[in-house]
């Protein structure tokens, strides 16, 4: 994950205490904390309302999502629900999507993957998933996911025959996609609990399919 | 609200055109032949959103779903692959 | 018909780079003070998005992720009138008179 809760709290002090050389900093890493203070100078935001953000964005992870896909795994009756109405489903289990406008649930099947991308800049279910990792966001994936994503799956390990039909969702509206991968083989009599430890970041973009079992 | 001007299954084309501002219709469909796969309802319009206006009248979002072989014509031969795209009413003419 | 900079599905492009990095706790808070504009209705996504696809092509391609992130809320936020780009830059020496030489 990376930051650790001491670095994350100097990011919203008032420019008093940087855990690196601040001199350092890059030209737009100045930048901003010179804009975050003008921000709250005028009272546009205040300090809360920025650490309010920060906290928020701690508590997203790919957790949340592992968690719907392996109940969703076990509960056929959840699966449905998660299918047809995920905002509500999400709530169910106290993962707050609200800020999601709209949000689709692409199934995977033995015949079917789903392969999801936003081409235009980075959409991305963050309230499910949290951030997006890095490759997620670079040129290269939002330019080959597209024409190319048997080759972009085969990076991560990822192939699939061709008589697995690839859907790639280019995401260029408010709609945010979470792919519900496929549940592995041998997995029968395990708990919600174990199946989710299956469910990785990458197989809810649908690059990879899930972890098979020990 | 009026009704969506295409149903499910429909047979659409992405207009082949092109114009100065904020456009969230990618470049590689325009001009391309695919089916409606679902209505997602009316959203308020981006191109207008992203100049500080209000983004009315709102406008009906589409999942358009292609064939990949019909996309970039250069396509492994055989292949079911899909593409699915969400597309604004106004980008949209019967195919 | 032009392929603007930002509209990149189909360009042949390399291998997708897997590494991720720890994020910065300078982009920690450029991600913080964006979601906070947006949640205040100070500013919308598309604004920002519209930002960055004006800029410059080659700044587009040699910014990082975040840093394009602070390029876009730095135009919007002065076009909003909020401030000038020369209250930052103010600030910005001031901090580094601050902070001193490495």
């Amino acid at each position: 994950m990376g930051m650790d809760r001491s670095d994350v709290h100097h990011a919203a002090d008032t420019g008093e205490d940087h855990p690196h050389p601040k001199h350092e900093l890059g030209y737009y890493a100045k930048r901003i904390y010179a804009i975050r203070d003008l921000l709250i100078e005028k009272g546009v935001l205040t300090q809360d309302d920025i650490q309010r953000q920060i906290d928020y964005q701690e508590a997203r992870s790919p957790a949340n999502g592992a968690q719907l896909v392996a109940r969703a795994w076990v509960d056929p009756a959840f699966k449905k629900r998660l299918i047809d109405d995920p905002k509500a489903t999400c709530a169910e289990m106290g993962i707050d999507a609200a800020s999601i406008n709209e949000f689709v649930v692409l199934e995977n099947t033995e015949r079917v993957r789903h392969l999801v991308v936003c081409t235009l800049c980075s959409c991305y279910p963050r309230p499910i998933l949290g951030r997006p990792p890095d490759w997620y966001k670079s040129l290269n994936y939002r330019s080959r996911a597209v024409n190319d994503p048997r080759g972009v799956m085969r990076e991560f390990g990822q192939e699939l025959p061709d008589d697995v039909e690839v859907r790639v969702h280019d995401s260029t509206a408010d709609i945010r996609y979470l792919v519900l991968p496929l549940r592995p083989r041998g997995t029968e009599g395990m708990s919600e609990k174990e199946l989710a430890t299956l469910v990785t970041r990458d197989s809810m973009i649908g690059v990879v399919d899930p972890l098979a079992p020990q | 609200m009026e009704s969506p001007r295409f149903k499910p299954g429909e047979r659409v084309r992405v207009r082949a055109e092109d114009h100065p501002g904020h456009i969230r219709t990618p470049f590689y469909v325009r001009g391309k032949a695919g089916w409606i796969e679902r209505v997602y309802g009316d959203f308020l319009n981006p191109e207008a959103l992203a100049y500080g206006k209000d983004g009315l009248p709102e406008k009906t979002l589409y999942l358009v779903g292609f064939d990949q072989k019909e996309v970039w014509g250069q396509y492994p031969a055989g292949s079911q692959d899909k593409l699915f795209v969400d597309i604004y009413d106004h980008w949209l003419e019967p195919a | 018909m032009a392929r603007r900079h930002h509209d990149l599905g189909g360009l042949p492009a390399g291998p997708v780079d897997q590494t991720e990095h720890a994020l910065s706790d300078w982009e920690i808070l450029a991600d913080a003070v964006n979601q906070a504009l947006g949640e205040k209705k100070i500013k919308r996504t598309d604004e920002m998005r519209r930002a960055r696809e004006d800029m410059d092509s080659e700044l587009y391609r040699a910014l990082s992720y975040y840093e394009r992130w602070i390029a876009s809320m730095e135009t919007i936020l002065t076009e909003k009138k909020i401030f000038t780009s020369e209250e930052i830059d103010r600030k910005v020496a001031a901090f580094e008179k601050k902070w001193g030489e490495p």
